[in-house]
């Protein structure tokens, strides 16, 4: 609702969104939500909090059992066309090279010749730091390396809203910070709006600009946290004694959900 | 090269402990050429007679392939249907089962029996003992796809054409490998128990398996040896340019070629 002054309406609007199972379980309650262009809005909170859920209701994935989603004025799967999805694992085709695997999107998309699509995805991986590794096979790379082609096959489409679900959990830590870095370098080249599922809640706060802190059964918003800070961020930050409140805070906060078990 | 040496040094000295076991056999307890032919015996059959096995192999060998290469035809369209939908799948795999367990023996003469004897009916025979394989093991390829790349295929808006194509096919490859390996050596049996009922009356020179049959109904038990030989090394054959196949095919992105790779 930042907006109103504009007139515009919210990039994302979330309208009392609830899923349920087929077994009578609710895993998501009355979602309300808005979210402006260039938004970076992370999910956090207890497994079965129904964070991944929300994801998949946002890519039209999984449908929506109540309420409204609505994207850039379209339905979900209408919105598609708009949005990347990154998943939990780098999900490359093994049979493919880098650049074959980068190509992927747009080839689907199919409105690209082949010189074009090369073309375009060869400046994405000099960006990404991957030239070197063009021809590779996923088998050749190190689990950061995949991340970062998987990354750079969801930008290769120019997506306004990407949906990562925990892409960097199975990541060593310094992996994990570098490719943090690296998201938010990223951003600063092509303003996308970002949901971000994570469990680590330094790089919640290190990403975004809100943090939603989710509780679980039913789930729901319990908490929302703005994070202010200025970007482009470096790693500077994550030593500041602002930066160090934060993350305080938002522990504080899921432990409070947690706690409510 | 010295690695190639080390490696084939052992199987070497088995094939030379066999043959020497065997003539050993041969000599100690006096048995008669027609029961069990020495090695040279053997060996002087196949070099005698190497015109007759190489067109007994001739025949045999177009048989099996023909076999085998209408089964992965079959093979791949019926594990595509069956790819489609978990109901037509759970309706028509017993049959597949089926097919795979009535004994080869039992079904060849009926065939032969209900076609017109010939190449064609022993290719039938061979096409029918290949085919379960390739259906098994396809079908398995196609259906396991991880879920995401599905999702993700699904987030990209593909075609149902372009998730077979681009999906479904590739990431079955390294299955349908596994398959075509099983059959590469089940249709040279095939074709062999096809002649066995096949060409008898048919043809007076037939292929490896009515072969078999004259030697031993002659008693040529140094010829049947020789036939037999023949038949083992088609059946290598066979096997071995499908391994490369799949090596070559495969050696960029799958464990199973990479371990190929890495020797």
């Amino acid at each position: 609702m930042k907006n109103t002054d504009t007139g515009q309406p919210p990039f994302i609007t979330l309208g009392d969104v609830t899923k349920r199972w087929s077994n009578g379980v609710t895993v998501l309650d009355g979602i309300r939500l808005d979210a402006e262009r260039g938004d970076f809005i992370s999910l956090i909170g207890p497994s079965g909090c129904g964070k991944s859920t929300l994801l998949r209701l946002l890519s039209g994935l999984t449908p929506i059992s109540d309420g409204t989603v609505t994207i850039d004025g379209m339905a979900p799967v209408a919105a598609r066309e708009i949005m990347s999805f990154i998943f939990q694992d780098a999900t490359l085709l093994p049979w493919r090279t880098v650049q074959g695997n980068v190509e992927l999107g747009l080839e689907l998309a199919g409105n690209t010749t082949a010189a074009a699509r090369r073309e375009a995805c060869g400046g994405l991986l000099r960006l990404v730091g991957l030239s070197d590794v063009a021809g590779h096979y996923p088998r050749q790379l190190s689990g950061g390396m995949k991340m970062r082609v998987s990354i750079a096959r969801a930008l290769a489409t120019r997506p306004k809203l990407l949906l990562m679900d925990e892409p960097f959990g199975a990541l060593d830590e310094m992996t994990r910070d570098f490719l943090n870095e690296e998201v938010l370098r990223l951003r600063e080249v092509d303003r996308f709006t970002t949901f971000f599922v994570t469990h680590s809640v330094a790089e919640a706060v290190f990403l975004s600009t809100r943090i939603l802190v989710m509780s679980a059964k039913p789930g729901r918003v319990a908490r929302e946290i703005a994070v202010p800070f200025p970007f482009p961020r470096t790693s500077a930050l994550r030593s500041a004694p602002e930066f160090l409140e934060r993350v305080g805070e938002v522990s504080a906060a899921l432990r409070t959900v947690k706690g409510a078990h | 090269m010295r690695k190639m040496f080390k490696e084939a040094l052992w199987p070497a000295a088995v094939f030379l402990a066999v043959l020497a076991l065997w003539q050993g056999a041969c000599t100690v307890f006096r048995i008669p050429p027609y029961v069990l032919p020495s090695p040279p015996q053997v060996f002087a059959t196949v070099v005698e007679r190497h015109a007759s096995l190489v067109a007994a192999f001739r025949i045999t060998a177009v048989e099996a392939v023909g076999g085998y290469l209408m089964s992965i035809v079959v093979g791949v369209l019926v594990a595509l249907v069956f790819a489609q939908s978990p109901v037509v799948r759970r309706s028509l795999f017993p049959y597949t089962i089926l097919l795979q367990t009535v004994p080869i023996v039992a079904v060849a003469p009926l065939i032969l029996m209900w076609f017109k004897s010939g190449a064609s009916s022993v290719m039938l025979v061979a096409f029918i003992i290949c085919v379960f394989p390739i259906i098994a093991n396809t079908t398995q390829g196609l259906i396991s796809v991880p879920r995401n790349l599905v999702d993700l295929f699904a987030m990209a808006n593909a075609s149902r054409a372009s998730q077979l194509l681009k999906l479904r096919l590739p990431h079955a490859l390294p299955s349908l490998f596994v398959g075509l390996r099983i059959s590469a050596g089940l249709s040279v049996i095939g074709a062999i128990t096809g002649e066995l009922f096949a060409s008898s009356n048919a043809v007076g020179e037939g292929g490896l398996g009515y072969s078999i049959t004259y030697a031993n109904s002659q008693l040529q038990t140094d010829y049947l040896f020789a036939l037999v030989i023949t038949t083992s090394v088609m059946g290598c054959l066979f096997f071995f340019t499908v391994t490369g196949l799949e090596w070559l095919c495969l050696r960029h992105w799958h464990e199973s070629a990479m371990k190929v790779d890495a020797d």
